[in-house]
């Protein structure tokens, strides 16, 4: 087990360097960042001073160590349009975005457990076609138009529940569902196959036949193995989450980080892009992690490889 | 996921297992006989034939403006104000809704289909390579999953997108170098398991090179998982065109991209709700038909009895 997850580590540290140096690259090289800083009307002469201002004459690798060194630090720069700095607007942001995922990631397994148990049990029944079939239409919906029409039945239409706003967290529950709905069908299908392989399995028939009550050998023999991957691919859907959460959030209007990402790439402030990018990618990085030691430590033959 | 049993395989558990190869017709009843697979096909087509043949068939210039006419419903839904002359009534500038629709129907299916040959084609490279030749070019092309994986798709193709400016050939080339991570994925353990068979140690054998053994021998033995994944991923590119187009980063106005559409309509959604549920109807129904398709081809071509 050990071996195992100084190896994960390792692969883990590898691909949060691969990641920062994506994330510097991506704004530097895709287009002249001085020319875009200036603005369209700017001169030359104008132009060149930014590039200096802003250090972006200096050779790339140059740039990036320094850029480096300092987010590691945990100075990620300064927006170009709010007077905080990054990592203060990032923190400042981060509870909400963290509230709505976690709130995305319950309503997805209290949908997708019970429902993919159901299907298992009742196989090929009705029931079983119903919820794949809605595991498959819910994936054929755009998400931004999914919180659409919640925000216009719920909230126009009935008026059940706010649309925007994070006052309270009535206010997170129309998009903490437009967030979770998407995790649900990868949820739902992972439990269904579980249950469908663990209910075939030995103990179960043991556990019938020494005549303990259903519901113990289903909860307590059944469910309990079959549901161990969708507990580690769920912490992986929280990652998809917090980066998910861009379109739910600007839909939402929601003070989250996903709506700064979107803000501040409306507004060019790339600052803010690449601190956000670091951030939601390094937390994916960190997630992936935990999930492949949980599923290694519940399952002993996954260390082998 | 474990596809529903249809009526064609059950069929086939039945038969004797002795015939080794399936007759045409046979194999023509087998994919007649699964209706999502025929409806979605025959839907596919459809849209496909209205998207190629848009110019011919709208009933009007989806750019013209008529301020005159503006927010028209369509008739089912306010028979009182509509006007026969737009079927499915017009946008806040008075253009032609079905027109646009219309349209919009080319852009997604260009976006999608294109992307997904983009990134099907490094995804596939990527996992043959490291499927075939295992070791280190494994370890980098793992590493290479991992790492995209990581990345955020959604903040990446905006940020791209808001540096190069929102034209179809920026938003199929940044959708295709993001979403190739499932075809290396699959490619890579199917070619894992075609590695070690005989046909491709005999044509080592031989002396065959190795882009010939991987072109002639590996490539067409994988191939039939690839159809899954690339429907797939055609329908997620086409949901993702849509994602950046209604945040504003993705197709640029006055261009019918269904997602601009719906962005377009969402101020007057409380007054005219039917303007965001026709658009966004229309990507959940291609969306819908393309991942049924791929469901259906994958069913209908399993080896006998696996499906």
């Amino acid at each position: 087990m050990l071996r195992f997850a100084a190896k994960r580590l390792l692969l883990a540290l590898a691909v949060a360097f691969a990641v920062s140096v994506i994330a510097f690259l991506l704004l530097r090289v895709s287009g002249d960042l001085a020319g875009t800083l200036a603005g369209e009307e700017a001169s030359p002469e104008e132009i060149e001073r930014i590039r200096a201002l802003y250090g972006l004459n200096r050779p790339l690798v140059a740039q990036y160590g320094e850029w480096l060194l300092r987010s590691l630090s945990g100075d990620l720069g300064r927006s170009l349009f709010y007077p905080e700095s990054v990592a203060a607007l990032i923190l400042d942001r981060l509870p909400n975005t963290t509230i709505l995922a976690s709130c995305g990631l319950v309503i997805a397994l209290l949908l997708s457990i019970p429902l993919g148990m159901v299907a298992a049990l009742r196989r090929n029944t009705w029931i079983d076609r119903t919820a794949l079939g809605l595991a498959v239409l819910g994936q054929a919906m755009p998400s931004f138009w999914f919180a659409l029409l919640l925000i216009f039945f719920f909230g126009l239409t009935l008026g059940w529940l706010p649309v925007s706003g994070t006052e309270s967290l009535a206010n997170f529950v129309l998009p903490a569902v437009a967030l979770g709905w998407f995790s649900t069908p990868v949820l739902m299908r992972l439990t269904r196959a579980g249950m469908v392989e663990v209910l075939a399995a030995d103990y179960i028939r043991t556990a019938h036949a020494k005549g303990l009550p259903v519901h113990v050998v289903l909860v307590k023999h059944a469910l309990r193995n079959a549901v161990a991957p969708v507990v580690a691919l769920a912490s992986v859907q929280f990652g998809n989450m917090l980066s998910g959460s861009v379109v739910i959030e600007t839909v939402f209007a929601l003070q989250g980080i996903g709506y700064l990402a979107w803000e501040a790439i409306s507004r060019k402030d790339f600052p803010v892009v690449q601190g956000i990018l670091l951030v939601v990618a390094l937390f994916y990085v960190l997630l992936t992690l935990v999930s492949d030691l949980l599923n290694a430590w519940l399952d002993p033959r996954i260390r082998g490889g | 996921m474990k596809p529903a049993p249809t009526a064609s395989t059950s069929a086939e558990a039945t038969s004797p297992e002795a015939v080794p190869v399936a007759s045409s017709s046979r194999r023509r009843s087998r994919w007649l006989s699964n209706p999502g697979l025929v409806v979605s096909a025959l839907v596919l087509v459809t849209i496909a034939l209205l998207a190629a043949f848009a110019p011919w068939i709208v009933p009007h210039d989806p750019y013209a403006q008529a301020l005159d006419a503006r927010m028209l419903p369509p008739a089912f839904v306010d028979p009182e104000r509509a006007d026969p002359a737009h079927l499915l009534g017009t946008d806040n500038l008075g253009r032609d809704y079905l027109s646009r629709l219309i349209y919009g129907a080319r852009i997604s299916l260009l976006i999608g289909f294109f992307t997904m040959l983009v990134s099907g084609t490094i995804g596939t490279a990527l996992g043959i390579a490291a499927g075939y030749f295992g070791g280190r070019t494994d370890s980098v092309v793992s590493f290479l999953i991992t790492t995209r994986l990581s990345l955020p798709v959604v903040m990446v193709a905006l940020a791209v997108v808001a540096v190069l400016g929102g034209s179809l050939e920026v938003v199929v080339l940044v959708l295709g170098l993001l979403l190739w991570d499932r075809f290396a994925v699959v490619m890579r353990s199917a070619t894992m398991q075609v590695r070690g068979r005989e046909y491709v140690t005999a044509a080592r054998a031989i002396g065959c090179s190795v882009p010939r053994i991987l072109w002639s021998e590996v490539l067409p033995n994988v191939v039939s998982g690839l159809v899954v994944i690339a429907s797939y991923e055609m329908a997620q590119a086409i949901l993702l065109e849509a994602a950046l187009s209604f945040l504003g980063l993705g197709v640029q106005p006055p261009l019918p991209s269904w997602g601009l559409m719906v962005s377009e309509a969402k101020e007057l959604m409380l007054f005219e709700p039917w303007m965001i549920m026709l658009p966004g109807a229309a990507i959940c129904i291609l969306v819908l038909a393309i991942n049924l398709l791929g469901d259906g081809i994958r069913d209908a071509t399993a080896p006998e009895g696996r499906a």
